[in-house]
């Protein structure tokens, strides 16, 4: 494993494969070989990960939940960050492609948000003795879940095409904003309330596998991004269709 | 109108003051909605303390919490109302179509519903202190500051996500879905200060957190007043 170990093999691997991915996923039919090429990369990154690291002192093998936990909560809140700049540019360019985008991070920011929560909890429970503490991530972790159901809610009850898509970049763009608010607020409230957090010091043999998986779940986000974006624009072409059917007199249903 | 002669400046602060009064006007002719809106708060108080107990020390540490809640599940009400008042008979089509900035729009509902729950709150607040025996009198003026502050933000919001929800399905759980995560700095900011204010705390934690409150309300206002433009318009 010794060549993986070394930082800046792993950085340029991880991005020049991103990059492939992205070129990858920029047609439809890219989207088969990147899940391909992602389902491989995410089970060496588990393996390698869970193999190289010894159990850790005081968690013990508990430790390895690190490789699925912490890149689960990053691509979470990377999918924050996805929905804010793909909001922007759709009220500046007014592209239903960013819309897309959109929708498809959220959809997968759901899932992630709501893993990294179960994955706390199940990290938390023989850690701390208790499944759930205030602490300043896991608090605003949550509310950061309630924010994506609430943007998804929104899009589910608007009808309207373009209307659903100006209003949920509003509230992509206020719910990223808040995002950041709300986690520097219950980290000084919970400062206040003077109980010590947990420091992040990791040993270099933990690092390694956490960088690898960091890229193996960025892999996954665009995987499910990718495919998300293109069901939406199935979907649009198939109501579309039907639009135009209806148009002709023809039956109303496909 | 006298419009020739003014800078496009007072022109919209003449809409936003028309749409203020036009919106507090129908308030005060429908008075029932507002003692309605009152009494549930002080109703909402009288099921915290149930909740809580009897004990009079655990109900005054409760209390800026059960203070800020009770503003907004009552404050809530309100918002969606703001705009549903327009959607009958296309009015808030008509008054888009208006000239000059929509934001004014924003801006003049936002005041009324200030002005709408900054009432409610002087009803609600000195009942609760009956209520929770609370220092009223010495915490007055520090609290005043604080319920301005933390109602301009939750206004801010209520206003602006009340412009989306009010006009879509399954608008009574969605608005505060949307809404209470958005709140959750400000409640924070709020609770603490009115605590720190309630408790004789001034100059400790108070301090911090009502600067907070002023960072939070300046955001707040200037993305959603940035946004509006996109949320109301067809």
């Amino acid at each position: 494993m010794g060549i993986v170990t070394s930082a800046p093999v792993v950085y340029l691997t991880g991005v020049a494969l991103a990059a492939v991915g992205l070129v990858l996923v920029r047609r439809q039919a890219g989207v088969r070989t990147w899940g391909i090429i992602t389902i491989l990369f995410f089970v060496f990154a588990q393996a390698a990960a869970v193999l190289t690291s010894p159990p850790d002192r005081d968690m013990g093998d508990l430790q390895k939940i690190l490789y699925v936990h912490v890149p689960t909560a990053w691509m979470s809140l990377l999918g924050f960050a996805i929905i804010f700049v793909a909001s922007l540019l759709y009220l500046w360019r007014r592209n239903e492609r960013y819309d897309r985008i959109a929708l498809a991070t959220a959809e997968a920011g759901v899932v992630f948000t709501a893993l990294s929560l179960l994955q706390g909890m199940i990290w938390g429970k023989p850690t701390w003795g208790v499944a759930w503490t205030w602490d300043a991530r896991l608090t605003s972790q949550a509310i950061n879940l309630v924010m994506y159901v609430g943007y998804l809610s929104l899009r589910a009850f608007t009808d309207e095409e373009e209307r659903r898509a100006r209003w949920s970049a509003a509230v992509g763009i206020l719910g990223f904003l808040n995002a950041n608010i709300v986690y520097m607020s219950v980290r000084w409230w919970r400062t206040l309330h003077q109980v010590q957090s947990t420091p992040e010091t990791m040993s270099p043999e933990y690092v390694v596998g956490l960088r690898l998986n960091a890229f193996a779940f960025l892999y996954l986000l665009l995987w499910f991004v990718a495919h998300r974006y293109y069901t939406g624009r199935m979907e649009r072409e198939a109501e579309a269709q039907v639009e135009e059917r209806a148009l002709a007199g023809g039956p109303a249903h496909v | 109108m006298t419009g020739t002669a003014r800078s496009p400046v007072q022109r919209e602060i003449s809409r936003i003051l028309a749409v203020f009064w036009k919106d507090i006007t129908i308030e005060w002719r429908a008075r029932a909605n507002f003692n309605a809106v009152a009494f549930l708060a002080g109703l909402i108080l009288l099921l915290f303390g149930f909740a809580l107990g009897p004990d009079p020390e655990a109900l005054r540490s409760a209390a800026a919490g059960v203070i800020w809640l009770t503003v907004l599940f009552s404050g809530v009400l309100s918002f969606n109302r703001s705009y549903e008042q327009e959607l009958e008979n296309g009015a808030l089509d008509t008054l888009l179509l208006y000239p000059g900035d929509r934001r004014s729009l924003f801006v003049g509902k936002l005041l009324a519903n200030l002005a709408f729950v900054l009432a409610v709150e002087a009803v609600m607040i000195p009942a609760a202190a009956i209520l929770y025996d609370l220092p009223l009198l010495r915490a007055a003026p520090a609290l005043a500051l604080i319920v301005m502050l933390g109602t301009l933000g939750f206004v801010t919001l209520g206003t602006f996500y009340a412009a989306m929800a009010s006009r879509v399905r399954a608008r009574e759980v969605l608005l505060p879905l949307l809404l209470f995560p958005m709140l959750i700095p400000i409640l924070l900011g709020a609770v603490e200060a009115t605590a720190a204010a309630l408790g004789g705390n001034v100059m400790g934690g108070m301090g911090g957190w009502v600067r907070l409150l002023v960072v939070f309300d300046v955001i707040f206002m200037t993305v959603s007043f940035l946004a509006f433009e996109h949320v109301i318009g067809e």
